[in-house]
């Protein structure tokens, strides 16, 4: 029996490898990435980044049609994008069993929302597993395609940043005979959601959700854990975790492992052998709300906050008043932040400080470059969710004009771009607006850890694929002003950005750069500006961690600067002291 | 009754090897038949923020989560950010403060000092304290990025995990081509005598 620590996500992968899953699809997003990408690494699995999350579900649905057992994955707001597949695929169920990982964020380590996609389980009656560290993980996969299959339904399975990403040991098994096959047959009144056809299938669901529950309550899934019956404590997941490490012994314990349909005469039975009830849950009261509904005095969110995670400290103080986890040291006073920043090189810095300097009103999207809102540069006006940038900004000049319009620019990267800023792109020329697209093309989905894209030419296994060429691309739908910039031109991108800025036409500027973390290429010898410096600080303002004052001259950190000359082109002394206009 | 597990943090700033180092003090760990968790920190805050990890191991290990006032050791890879992550100290915890300064991005524009951090100036207010200079180390060895090895050979002084444990763990969690480096990294860190 072989041990090993695995993540949350690492574990995701080796149970759906164990069960013979044949085909994983998802769009990567913190903190469900690493599952695919470990997922691909096994032998004799099929495994693509799709280009969002719609298309991914659509494409694990034609899998399951076809009889393999399939992984979907996508964290918590990439559901919202694939959840019109989603709702009618529990009308259709399954052929080969399909199991949906959503990875919510509550804290929103790297999210725009905390969205409880606890809600996505009972608002499409599909069963919902949420396990509580790795081995669970792992095991409640296989448990997942075993529900799948047996119950005709997608199964979801739900994971938070702190599972994801928290290594625990787990036991690895076999994968003894490889993915798992099931014959496809024509079933037209099943798989063909005509109205109907849906009807007799929401009946189907209806039927099914009788038997989940059944299922629920002697699933194994559930567990109580006997300690002080003067407390009773439901919960979940990690929380389950939480709630052991604050209260011990102290009380007793009725962990979910499937919170949705909920066990309820197995909470009923645990409600009446213990003293006070309380659901320690994270984020919305899913739990508490429906066990409230069944009619058991309960407590919950009096106790513990709906925002946020919860942790050890938090629970106790909300079971007993206080906490004994208490601080010795305190943080000293006046600490600066750390707030992420752009890296020394990062192709977008110069793009946030042209828009800056044009007092340019900016509609953001997601991704690296949603620092640009940051200081220094405070270049942006909203950021909504994948691909909004574009749409936004239409909506911005269909209130105020094009005299507005010239003010305002879309910014997206070319990921983003994909996942779904295209369709708002074509809004744009079909509603004839004067509206500017900056699109930057760092040639890979940087922020969640650079992978692939259909315009990068490489697939997740790092195959070869077809590269879209962008400019193509944005022509053919109709836009006829598409210019390509190198971002580390600061002139050439400023006089572009200001040209396609006041034409009165839709118009796209590709600021075309790799990624600085991907591109190691360095040539540091040329400048020299440093060697001149009269501290007039204004390279600052471009917020390189590679800058650094001492006294009153600017400094370089060799180890990190990337010689990306912008500082030297913003820099009097250095090539922008010509045009200096500031 | 299972005693209470020993609780790590080591905290600095993204991209100065914090993963690696928590990789292998864990696969260490897990090597001397514990129970371990580690909680890691992906995603944005990666990009020059601060990066944290929560690592727990013993008998039995519940929460990922090192809660206030409960971490055995705390490694800071960089000073501001060991500071910050003092109340999560135990009375008598120890602090291993890499001596090296990553300004953030209010002192990069100059709107904002980098604190004065030292032995003195944190007399009283932090508990028992060793500064190592790693980086240093770490560049006599050739290799700057090599700190985080340095840093957890000082913590493994103080851990009962056995020196052939740690050996396995960097061959597991290393590079082939940075192993032998990692090794002299890792007995530098061991080596040094506490004191700042």
């Amino acid at each position: 029996m072989q041990q090993v620590l695995l993540t949350g996500n690492e574990a995701v992968a080796r149970g759906a490898f164990e069960s013979g899953v044949g085909v994983g699809v998802g769009y990567p997003g913190t903190p469900s990435t690493e599952i695919l990408e470990n997922f691909v690494g096994y032998p004799g699995v099929y495994a693509e980044w799709a280009p969002n999350e719609k298309v991914a579900l659509e494409v694990g649905f034609g899998a399951s049609l076809a009889g393999a057992r399939v992984l979907v994955t996508m964290k918590h707001v990439g559901l919202n994008v694939a959840a019109d597949p989603f709702m009618t695929m529990s009308y259709t169920g399954v052929n080969g069993g399909l199991v949906l990982i959503t990875a919510d964020d509550p804290g929103m380590h790297s999210s725009q929302n905390e969205q409880d996609n606890r809600f996505y389980a009972r608002f499409a009656q599909v069963p919902m597993l949420e396990p509580g560290d790795s081995q669970e993980a792992k095991d409640y996969l296989a448990k997942a395609y075993l529900i799948s299959e047996q119950f005709d339904t997608p199964v979801m399975v739900r994971l938070t940043t702190r599972l994801s990403h928290t290594r625990t040991p787990v036991i690895l098994g076999e994968n003894p005979s490889g993915p798992v096959q099931r014959a496809f047959q024509r079933n037209i009144p099943k798989f063909v959601m005509l109205p109907g056809y849906a009807r007799n299938r929401h009946l189907a669901v209806e039927e099914r959700r009788g038997r989940l529950q059944e299922y629920a309550e002697a699933s194994g899934l559930n567990e109580i854990l006997w300690g002080d019956r003067s407390l009773g404590i439901i919960s979940s997941g990690v929380v389950h975790n939480y709630a052991r490490e604050a209260l011990g012994d102290g009380a007793s314990y009725l962990k979910l492992g499937c919170v949705y349909p909920l066990p309820l005469k197995l909470i009923s039975e645990f409600a009446r052998q213990v003293g006070r009830l309380i659901v320690v849950e994270e984020l919305e009261p899913f739990l508490e709300d429906q066990i409230k509904a069944a009619g058991l005095a309960v407590t919950g969110k009096d106790l513990f906050p709906r925002v946020g995670e919860l942790d050890p400290e938090v629970i106790e103080r909300g079971v007993r008043g206080s906490s004994r986890f208490k601080s010795y040291f305190p943080v000293p006073d006046g600490l600066p932040a750390r707030p992420p920043i752009m890296c020394a090189g990062c192709p977008h810095r110069s793009v946030f400080y042209v828009l800056h300097k044009l007092k340019a009103i900016v509609t953001g999207d997601i991704g690296c470059y949603t620092l640009g809102a940051m200081p220094p540069f405070e270049a942006m006006d909203a950021c909504l969710c994948m691909g909004a940038s574009i749409g936004a900004s239409l909506g911005m000049e269909k209130a105020r004009g094009s005299d507005f319009a010239r003010r305002v620019v879309a910014v997206i990267g070319d990921s983003t771009f994909v996942h779904s800023g295209i369709t708002g792109l074509i809004d744009h020329v079909y509603n004839k607006s004067t509206g500017t697209v900056i699109i930057l093309d760092n040639r890979t989905t940087a922020m969640t850890g650079h992978q692939d894209n259909p315009l990068t030419g490489l697939t997740l296994s790092k195959q070869e694929a077809a590269k879209i060429d962008l400019t193509a691309l944005v022509r053919v739908l109709g836009v006829k002003h598409v210019r390509t910039v190198d971002p580390y031109d600061l002139q050439s991108l400023e006089q572009a950005v200001r040209e396609e800025m006041g034409r009165e036409e839709v118009s796209v500027v590709i600021a075309s750069r790799s990624c600085a973390l991907i591109s190691r290429e360095r040539s540091l010898k040329e400048m020299t500006h440093l060697d001149r410096c009269n501290g007039c600080k204004k390279c600052l303002r471009l917020g390189c961690p590679a800058l650094y004052l001492v006294g009153d001259r600017v400094h370089r950190d060799e180890d990190l600067c990337r010689g990306c000359s912008v500082c030297e082109q913003v820099c009097p002394q250095g090539r922008g002291a010509a045009e200096d206009d500031e | 009754m299972t005693s209470e597990p020993t609780s790590v943090i080591i905290v600095g700033v993204g991209g100065q090897g914090i993963i690696l180092a928590s990789r292998v003090l864990s696969v260490a760990a897990l090597k001397s038949g514990y129970r371990v968790k580690v909680s890691e920190t992906h995603g944005m805050a990666q990009r020059g923020g601060s990066v944290i990890t929560h690592l727990r191991y013993g008998s039995s290990v519940y929460s990922p989560l090192i809660s206030a006032g409960q971490a055995d050791y705390l490694i800071g890879f960089e000073k501001l950010e060991a500071v910050r992550c003092l109340p999560l100290i135990k009375e008598d915890g120890l602090l291993i403060i890499n001596d090296q300064e990553i300004p953030p991005l209010p002192v990069l524009l100059g709107s904002f000092p980098y604190p004065e951090l030292t032995r003195d100036s944190l007399r009283g207010s932090a508990p028992r304290l060793q500064f190592v200079p790693a980086r240093a180390c770490a560049q006599q060895l050739g290799e700057p990025r090599a700190v985080n090895m340095v840093l957890l050979g000082c913590l493994a002084r103080h851990l009962q995990i056995a020196r052939e444990c740690w050996q396995m763990a960097i061959d597991e969690c290393v590079r082939p081509q940075y192993q032998e480096l990692d090794r002299q990294a890792f007995s530098t860190g061991l080596n040094l005598v506490a004191g700042g």
